[in-house]
């Protein structure tokens, strides 16, 4: 496959996942917004989102004053902001119409629907658009993608770098989504146990649509070691940071038995899920959580890093 | 005579480059007025690649080098037999048409200045050859040669406003002030070994050739104010400096480009 | 006031319709209002949807625009049809023989036959291929033929495209859609297929490896890129043909091959289609300054290491001043005379001619040499006095790049309009494929003035597009 190709496809991955996380970073700003203001108020939470989302340096400048409706506009339709909503799409849709062939026509039909309409959002007068609204819409159109990627993409190699795209993303940003919570929002030890924290916590929980999963899963009171094990080291949780990691490894997998050939970005990969494996929510809790999270977010981008170099810039020997 | 050549370019790069790709016109010319008695073409680290003649009658090698690098080095040696056949270029191979070499190019586009230069030079003169000699020399007493007043982009009808230039101002105004004549010129690229009076010379040389009816290509070097004779090695030609350059070569990667050349024409063997 | 010019109409004859026709005329007879309105949405519907919106010819614009697509079919006959491609073969291949000349010896030139300035002056002819004989001698290996008719007999060539002519996604397309919307219609007429078009065309572009390819060539497709107009039929040609879309930045040269960045490291390629225009093919031979394109592609060329389709200089066989000789190059490579006739061209370089032409601007063609689209283009009839003298004093300024040729009568066929059904001018662009064989499917694009009365069938200018049948014996 021309390296290009497999970038844009991957590329694609990426852009309708951080798409996907930028709704879910503005759902989790709204519902912790509603809450009486404890201490910093809530600019200091609306801050942590622009934190989180790598776009307060972006922000402040066009913007100033971190406002919520300004907040809103910037994550989700600004063009300026290359990781908004809107551009999400549009550079996923772009790439898309780059392989128009490469993808099937359910794909294409998902994300060129999902431009469209994205186009009369923005049309509409914004104090007519709820931000629940615009999060919804968001979800359903990234699932129709997934949808229609799983449904109807050959198990080939493309099918490997969209999803190594998905997984690659997906593991930086649930990274990211913990840490506002932990870091960002939440600064001041005597805060621990509060019922605020408890209610950033099920917030988080909430905003990763998996409040009732943890329910099933762990029962009992919401502890913050219970939603780190869950988020980052439970496998069968699909946004954790182990399943995203694992993912990754299968698509890595995969290629070596299309091409016959083993890279260092299986290395890479292993590397990741090793470390994973080998650790206990108490020792993340140890080093220190923004530490720890730290760590992963370089080492997925490192990942990422090799991945380019090995496939995507055409210069494997 | 015996003539030897040692041309070297080093091309040095802030960042390593990724991937250098050169076309090579670097290879003397076949004609009655030279044999080639050795000549090595290396580029260090490099790949060589396919390899022609092309319509003009040039040896073109293309090479290309594979990064990590943060240098390139392009190396010619060789001697060369040459005789005296003041300046026409018998037995030389080509295929191109003659008229294709009145093409404009913006290095040897004509204003009035040149016009006026060739109208006023072919005056009263006797022949196509005889014109040309005289277009030669009117070239030569309008652009006198100073080194450092004119650039690689310069056309031939700045450096005739500015009245200063190097040989490559010369042959281009040479090339404008015959085409206004609808006379086909062509720039030819190549080394002059520097003769004994002392008078200071460039080793890797340019000069033009004119195309002279039933003679045919005949080289003119208005620098000097002669036809090249054995001191000369030819090497190629183009329509313009641009055409006719010994090394084309593109680099990618981020770094910016730096390069020394150093060219050495000896008479005898080395 | 002058009298309406007769049009050849080719669904209609003075006794009625035509045979070939007879069954459209059944056709079109049970298809009420209500449901050919409902047709026509239907093919924009399927058009948008697989996303053919594109300019043909090069001709810019709004990337998202419609074509509008006629539905109502072309028909030829299968005589008609032999004898058109008979004529369109030969074209073919004496352009194709001129090509490999004029880069030789220059033969024709030699002899007398074209003036040696035409072509060594022209801005198309390229030095850097001179002395070279592509694969199996071809230069041009999508030639368009651009015809109109004007009699049951009388077909004129309008122009040549040597260089890359596109449009063929249309003729591809539009027999898929009328097929999908209409196949009780192709149940009841037998049609010759043209969805062997692709497979040909690889067909083709592999036989004209070079020598140094020495197993199953790899054919790519090369586009500018994805912001180009055209970039729509450059991906549906790759998918069809199943072979690489790739973009300048996707090749590299090293040892005398072309290679292709894949995710399995690099793959060589054999034989180039190029979408993309000879400037910006190579930096190192054609732009030095630029960095566009694929550096050191042009050595790669000239020393056998791929093929280059069609062959970088192959514009020297359709400029328009050319264009005059064509019936002289059939002569003088195929000892052959024309099937198919020149319009009779005046070229206001010569003096003569130009005077003529400023004579009868109210009645001539008046087309710039090196132009395309119908943009610099003067209709006479169709013209005001303003248009007509505003080109008076551009021809007067650079008379070389004009040429004029008598407003031809163009054939009309059947057109759904708003109105229900009315004659509309046709042209026709059958793309014919060089390689090892001269091969053309049976069909073409046929494009329409979709205004009426007008003679210009560029989709700028109002045109659409039909589907184009030839009816099998």
């Amino acid at each position: 496959m021309l390296s290009r190709t497999a970038d844009n496809l991957y590329w694609i991955g990426r852009y309708i996942e951080r798409a996907e996380m930028m709704a879910r970073l503005l759902e989790v700003g709204a519902r912790i917004a509603l809450l009486p203001s404890v201490g910093h108020g809530y600019r200091n939470e609306w801050d942590s989102l622009l934190q989180a989302s790598g776009t307060a340096d972006g922000f402040s400048h066009k913007y100033g004053d971190p406002v919520q409706r300004n907040i809103e506009s910037y994550l989700f339709f600004d063009r300026d902001n290359p990781s908004s909503v809107a551009s999400c799409f549009e550079r996923a849709r772009e790439n898309g119409r780059i392989v128009r062939t490469a993808l099937t026509s359910q794909m294409w039909d998902a994300l060129n629907s999902a431009f469209q309409e994205l186009r009369q959002l923005e049309r509409q007068p914004r104090s007519e658009l709820e931000l629940g609204v615009l999060t919804e819409w968001t979800m359903r159109q990234t699932a129709l993608l997934r949808g229609a990627i799983e449904t109807t993409h050959l198990r080939n190699d493309g099918y490997d770098f969209l999803g190594l795209g998905y997984g690659l993303e997906r593991a930086d940003n649930t990274a990211r989504l913990i840490d506002v919570k932990y870091y960002v929002l939440l600064p001041r030890v005597d805060f621990v146990g509060s019922e605020f924290d408890n209610y950033q916590w099920t917030t988080l929980l909430r905003a990763m649509s998996a409040h009732r999963a943890f329910h099933w899963a762990y029962g009992g009171d919401v502890t913050p070691a219970k939603i780190a094990d869950f988020l980052i080291l439970n496998a069968k949780f699909p946004r954790s940071l182990m399943a995203s990691a694992l993912a990754v490894e299968r698509h890595l997998g995969h290629l070596e038995e299309t091409y016959g050939r083993r890279t260092e970005a299986q290395e890479a990969a292993e590397g990741l899920r090793d470390a994973l494996r080998g650790l206990s929510v108490e020792e993340i809790i140890e080093e220190g959580m923004h530490e720890f999270l730290s760590r992963v977010i370089g080492q997925v981008n490192r990942i990422g890093g090799i991945v380019h170099a090995t496939y995507l810039s055409g210069e494997m020997r | 005579m015996i003539v030897s050549v040692s041309h070297r370019s080093v091309y040095r790069y802030d960042a390593p480059l990724r991937l250098a790709v050169q076309s090579l016109r670097l290879t003397p010319s076949h004609f009655d007025g030279q044999k080639v008695l050795s000549w090595e073409i290396s580029v260090e680290g490099g790949t060589r690649g396919g390899a022609f003649r092309d319509g003009a009658g040039d040896w073109i090698e293309s090479w290309s080098v594979r990064g990590p690098a943060d240098r390139v080095e392009v190396a010619a040696t060789g001697t060369v037999d040459t005789t005296d056949l003041a300046g026409m270029l018998r037995g030389h191979r080509e295929t191109v048409h003659p008229l294709v070499y009145l093409r404009e190019t913006p290095a040897t586009m004509i204003d009035t200045a040149l016009a006026d230069l060739a109208a006023g030079a072919a005056r009263g003169a006797t022949s196509p050859l005889d014109t040309c000699h005289a277009l030669s020399n009117a070239v030569r007493a309008a652009i006198a040669y100073r080194p450092g007043v004119t650039g690689a982009h310069t056309s031939a009808a700045e450096a005739l406003a500015l009245g200063e230039g190097v040989c490559q101002d010369h042959a281009h105004a040479l090339i404008a002030a015959a085409r206004s004549l609808d006379i086909p010129g062509r720039y030819v690229s190549g080394y002059l070994l520097a003769d004994q009076d002392g008078k200071e010379h460039e080793a890797a040389h340019a000069w033009a050739e004119l195309w002279v009816g039933e003679l045919g290509w005949i080289g003119f070097d208005p620098a000097n104010a002669c036809c090249p004779n054995d001191l000369y090695i030819r090497i190629g030609s183009g329509f313009s400096a641009q055409d006719a350059a010994p090394i084309r070569g593109i680099a990618s990667g981020p770094g910016a480009e730096a390069l020394d050349v150093t060219v050495a024409v000896t008479a005898g063997q080395q | 006031m002058s009298m309406a010019p007769a049009f050849f109409n080719e669904m209609f004859d003075d006794n009625g319709i035509r045979p070939h026709y007879a069954k459209l005329g059944d056709w079109t007879q049970h298809m009420p209002a209500e449901l050919r309105q409902m047709k026509q949405a239907e093919a924009e519907a399927l058009f948008r949807r697989i996303g053919i919106t594109f300019a043909v010819y090069g001709e810019g614009g709004d990337p998202d625009r419609l074509i509008p697509f006629d539905m109502f079919p072309r028909v030829f006959t299968q005589p008609e049809w032999r004898r058109l491609e008979r004529g369109i073969k030969q074209r073919a291949k004496a352009l194709n023989a001129f090509l490999v000349d004029v880069y030789g010896r220059g033969e024709i030139i030699r002899a007398g036959r074209i003036p040696a300035r035409l072509i060594y002056g022209n801005e198309a002819y390229e030095k850097a291929v001179t002395g070279f004989v592509p694969p199996k001698g071809v230069y041009s290996h999508i030639v368009g033929i651009d015809l109109v008719r004007t009699g049951p007999d009388d077909f004129f060539v309008l122009e040549d495209n040597c260089r890359t002519p596109s449009g063929v996604s249309y003729m591809l397309e539009n027999r898929e859609i009328m097929m999908r919307m209409f196949p009780a219609l192709f149940r009841e007429n037998r049609i010759e297929p043209v969805d062997a078009y692709s497979t040909i065309l690889r067909r083709t572009l592999a036989s004209v490896a070079p020598a140094k390819c020495e197993s199953d060539p790899t054919v790519v497709i090369l586009t500018p890129g994805h912001y180009n107009s055209a970039y729509y039929e450059h991906s549906f040609l790759a998918d069809l043909m199943g072979v690489e879309l790739v973009e300048p930045a996707d090749l590299f040269v090293e040892g005398g091959f072309v290679w292709m960045r894949t995710t399995e490291g690099p793959q060589k390629v054999d034989v180039i289609y190029r979408r993309i225009d000879d400037a910006y093919l190579d930096p190192l031979c054609f732009r030095p300054d630029s960095m566009l394109g694929v550096p050191g592609l042009m050595d790669v060329y000239r020393s056998g290491g791929v093929t280059i389709a069609s062959a970088p200089g192959a514009g020297v066989a359709d400029d328009k001043a050319v264009y005059t000789f064509v019936p002289d190059m059939i002569r003088f490579y195929l000892g052959e005379e024309p099937i198919l006739q020149n319009v009779p061209t005046w070229q206001c370089a010569k003096a003569d001619d130009l005077k003529y032409v400023l004579d009868h601007l109210g009645e001539l063609v008046v087309k710039e040499v090196h132009g395309s689209g119908g943009y610099g283009m003067l209709v006479g009839p169709k013209s005001t006095e303003d248009q007509i003298a505003y080109f008076r004093t551009r021809i007067e300024e650079d008379p070389d790049n004009y040429i004029a040729q008598p407003t031809l009568s163009l054939s009309t066929c059947p057109s759904f309009v708003e109105e229900g059904i009315a004659p509309r001018h046709v042209d026709l662009r059958p793309y014919c494929l060089v390689g090892e064989k001269i091969e053309l499917v049976p069909g073409g694009l046929t494009r329409v003035a979709l205004r009426e009365g007008s003679l210009v069938v560029n989709s700028s200018q109002g045109g659409g597009v039909k589907d184009t049948w030839v009816l099998a014996e």
